[in-house]
């Protein structure tokens, strides 16, 4: 077992958590942990051990420039106290004592259940792009890329750069939405080049709104699915099926820590600061608002958590104006409700324990479904289903109980 | 390169490359037999899921898509 001491604790080395820890650096002693073998977190997700974004890249150097003490492959799992939290790593256990903490711990991808959507290959949209980062070759295999948001566009072009043949991208939301906010961002000219340069990437891939997959088919693998718009549906012959629909936040470590939750998001104050005294967090656990947002909010929970609040104040605005932006992305994203339909009585929900949708409709929450057919009692700990299920049937996702990631006994 | 064994086979892959794209590149997608026999594979690529979970050097349930390939390692699948 080891033991750390640090004054700040940032948990998460994506964007917020980066911005944080080299924030809080100029007053205090910081430590990051982070689950990944390299910092980085999701959307700066190094390719091969590199960094494609230069400011990622400045930011995980700033952090691994030796200042800060950096954890990478550390899991946390659980608070022992007020001010210690448990990781378990390579070595085994450790505890971390901290008198302040900040929690970046991101969002993962929000997942639904159709027909087939347990076969190999049918990956998520993010996910698949972190697999091909990690060095899955892509070359000459037709993808189609389907769910919601932003997100489809940028993988489907990292895709084609990889010179994957996309074939499809069925995105769910209207027309009419997506316009509208096509035209909102007008206000933020940055975004707006980077819309433009990604639709010049992907002329000629056919792109389709008001469009989603009904079912994936495959013997022993994925090799066709099946689109549906306008009431007409159409098959596509493809080797992969990336689909996801919008992000979830991680809430997993506030929520045992006590910190008040509000719709799925932690709830902070203008410093970022919890309903917790000395917990802080920052970036998409507070609300899902993308890269730009993530930095202000890090960066600001870091100054203040070190007891800059002038240098925090100052970057209210930033962060307001960002915030706005992820709003206005969650309204022109929103779920359409013919997605709730789309599992069959025999479709898997719970892919830990293979509870089938029909199983589910027996119930009115999330806690009876679970104590009577295992639903979210696998390793995942709900964190797939429960973000389905709160779709499908409006149910609050499960309590979490520690550890909040399975960890060997030895290390409990 | 780095060289390793999937499922008993010599595999040589990258540096910098996770355990889950060294069996994806071999051809493999069923990663894991779920309770009811069904085969699952990578779906979240980001250590959420564990429906990537193999056995690595003798221990069971590592998440592959948040491993890094070494030298020696022997990976197992549907194990």
């Amino acid at each position: 077992m080891t033991r750390v001491a640090t004054d700040i604790l940032v948990v998460g080395g994506g964007a917020a958590g980066l911005s944080a820890a080299l924030a809080a650096s100029a007053r205090a002693k910081v430590t990051v942990v982070d689950d990944n073998p390299l910092l980085g977190g999701q959307i700066w997700r190094a390719e091969m051990g590199k960094f494609n974004s230069p400011a990622a890249k400045g930011l995980v150097d700033a952090v691994n420039s030796g200042e800060i003490r950096v954890i990478n492959n550390a899991q946390v799992f659980a608070a022992a106290a007020r001010n210690t939290l448990l990781a378990e790593t390579a070595e085994g256990r450790s505890e971390i004592e901290f008198e302040k903490l900040i929690i970046a711990t991101g969002a993962r991808e929000r997942f639904l259940p159709f027909p087939g959507w347990t076969l190999p290959n049918v990956f998520g949209v993010g996910g698949l792009q972190a697999l091909v980062k990690g060095g899955v070759p892509v070359a000459g295999k037709r993808v189609v890329v389907a769910g919601t948001g932003p997100l489809l566009l940028a993988v489907a072009d990292y895709l084609r750069s990889k010179r994957a043949s996309v074939v499809a991208i069925a995105e769910q939301t209207s027309a009419s939405r997506l316009g509208g906010f096509a035209a909102s961002l007008f206000r933020s000219p940055s975004k707006l080049v980077q819309a433009a340069a990604l639709r010049a990437g992907l002329r000629g891939v056919p792109y389709s709104t008001d469009c989603w997959v009904s079912s994936a088919h495959g013997e022993k693998a994925l090799e066709q699915v099946e689109l549906k718009r306008k009431g007409r549906t159409s098959t596509i012959d493809c080797d992969i099926l990336a689909c996801g629909f919008n992000l979830v936040p991680n809430v997993e470590l506030a929520v045992p820590l006590g910190c008040e939750i509000t719709d799925g998001c932690v709830v902070v104050d203008k410093f970022q600061k919890t309903s917790i005294a000395n917990v802080f967090c920052a970036g998409e656990p507070t609300g899902v608002a993308g890269v730009d947002s993530s930095l202000v909010e890090g960066r600001i929970a870091g100054l203040a958590a070190a007891g800059d609040q002038d240098g925090a104040r100052s970057l209210f605005a930033k962060r307001d104006r960002a915030r706005r932006f992820g709003e206005a992305l969650n309204r022109a994203f929103a779920l359409r409700d013919e997605l709730k339909a789309l599992a069959d009585d025999d479709t898997i929900v719970c892919r830990c324990e293979d509870v089938a949708y029909g199983r589910l409709t027996e119930f009115e929450n999330f806690r009876d479904a679970k104590l009577q057919t295992r639903c979210g009692m696998g390793p995942c700990q709900g964190r797939i289903c429960g973000a389905a299920t709160e779709f499908l049937f409006g149910w609050k996702p499960g309590s979490v109980r520690p550890p909040i990631f399975p960890v060997k006994m030895e290390n409990l | 390169m780095i060289d390793l064994r999937i499922n008993k086979l010599a595999v040589s892959v990258e540096d910098g490359t996770t355990v889950a794209a060294a069996i994806l590149a071999g051809g493999i997608g069923h990663f894991r037999s779920s309770t009811i026999g069904s085969p699952r594979g990578p779906l979240c690529g980001i250590g959420v899921c564990f429906e990537c979970r193999v056995t690595i050097d003798g221990v069971k349930l590592q998440r592959s898509c948040n491993v890094q390939a070494r030298d020696g390692m022997e990976v197992e699948t549907d194990d």
